[in-house]
């Protein structure tokens, strides 16, 4: 074996013990890393063990259709949150982002209070990867191709 | 011809001499191409309206910010193992280079991120892991100051380039392993791009335009550094004589 050969297989050596533990971390820090839970993922989580409503956390999933109501004072709004197998009651007061609306992803951060409802401190639009120009949304809805959600 | 042809410096620095001001012409052409279609021509996005204009410098900067840490562990594989002698140059130039675009993909996300999501910052696996990288192209900068004797700093700073190189999937993938509040990767993917061919092609023409700015800038960056190694040898022969 060279010496070019042996300082290649150390490096490689290190590196795939590196990659391990990091593989490693990261699977045993799932639960911090993920950003949100879903409505579902949420449901069993207070399954396994009671939500203290002082407990703050995140949740995600798209506004459910024909959900979204206003509260006579204009400023406090309910909506369901669905991940298509859960839904979550949520209440919010305060200012909504540009994007939202139903059918729209969104991120809400809050504690759940014991009646089951989520109740929201902020509201953050999370958009999809998809792209295009409203003319060709359009047309692709008008061809009956539309296979994104409904505005 | 080896890889080890252009190991003479003087020959690199002739043939560097000669491909940058071309790689330089070549980006601002492409640059201002980029950004009359991402500015001008390119229609408003069905969802995002204008704001999705600013995906026309995020994403290529956000490329680039992996594309020269890849490079860069690479450069610092090459040095390590096989001992190229410009190998760690390159890697040294490069490091600046990608601490700018990762700051851009930075600031424009940021900016981009408050009028979509209502937040100029979130602690989401994609955002933090990119700040991680940020501060991995500063520590590795901060590692070759450090270090007096020029061979041990290179070393040492390889080292930290390949520890960090893990850091790269992590980015890339962080959308698809956990929850997060960035969207999913929308070109490359395994569906194709779900970005409409109006809205890529000016995005692809922005990424090659980065990417020939970061040759022409490389190739500036690993000459100033042979001619600082030249003039600090003229130097120690000077004292010593």
């Amino acid at each position: 074996m060279t010496r070019k050969q042996r300082r290649l297989y150390i490096v490689g050596g290190f590196m795939l013990i590196f990659a391990a533990a990091a593989a490693l971390v990261l699977m045993a820090f799932e639960e911090n890393i993920v950003f949100f839970y879903s409505p579902s993922e949420l449901a069993r989580k207070s399954a396994e063990q009671p939500i203290p409503p002082d407990r703050r956390l995140r949740i995600g999933g798209l506004v459910e259709e024909g959900s979204v109501q206003r509260d006579a004072d204009g400023v406090t709004i309910t909506f369901r949150v669905t991940d298509k197998v859960d839904v979550l009651p949520v209440r919010f007061r305060g200012l909504l982002p540009d994007l939202f609306r139903e059918g729209q992803g969104i991120v809400a951060e809050g504690s759940l209070a014991t009646n089951g409802t989520f109740v929201a401190t902020e509201v953050l639009a999370k958009h999809d990867e998809t792209y295009m120009p409203k003319e060709v949304a359009e047309a692709l809805k008008k061809a009956g191709q539309w296979q994104g959600k409904e505005e | 011809m080896s890889l080890h042809y252009f190991a003479n410096p003087t020959r690199f620095t002739r043939l560097a001499g000669r491909i940058q001001p071309w790689a330089g012409g070549l980006a601002a052409l492409l640059l201002a191409v980029g950004f009359y279609l991402a500015l001008i021509v390119v229609p408003a996005d069905y969802q995002q309206g204008d704001t999705v204009r600013i995906m026309f410098v995020h994403v290529p900067s956000a490329w680039m910010a992996m594309f020269c840490y890849i490079f860069l562990a690479v450069a610092s594989a090459v040095a390590l193992i096989w001992k190229h002698p410009l190998a760690d140059l390159a890697a040294k130039a490069s490091a600046p280079i990608g601490a700018g675009f990762t700051f851009l993909a930075l600031v424009t996300g940021s900016l981009w991120g408050k009028p979509m999501w209502g937040a100029w910052w979130v602690w989401d696996a994609r955002l933090t892991s990119v700040l991680i990288l940020f501060f991995l192209y500063l520590g590795y900068m901060a590692l070759w100051q450090s270090i007096e004797d020029g061979q041990k700093a290179a070393k040492a700073a390889a080292v930290l380039a390949l520890v960090g190189a893990i850091n790269v999937p992590i980015i890339k993938f962080s959308v698809d392993w956990w929850n997060t509040l960035h969207q999913p990767a929308s070109v490359l993917r395994m569906d194709g791009p779900a970005i409409h061919p109006s809205m890529l092609w000016p995005l692809l023409i922005m990424a090659l335009a980065f990417k020939v700015y970061f040759v022409a800038l490389l190739l500036a960056r690993m000459r100033m550094e042979l001619n600082l190694r030249r003039i600090r040898a003229l130097r120690l022969a000077e004292r010593s004589s």
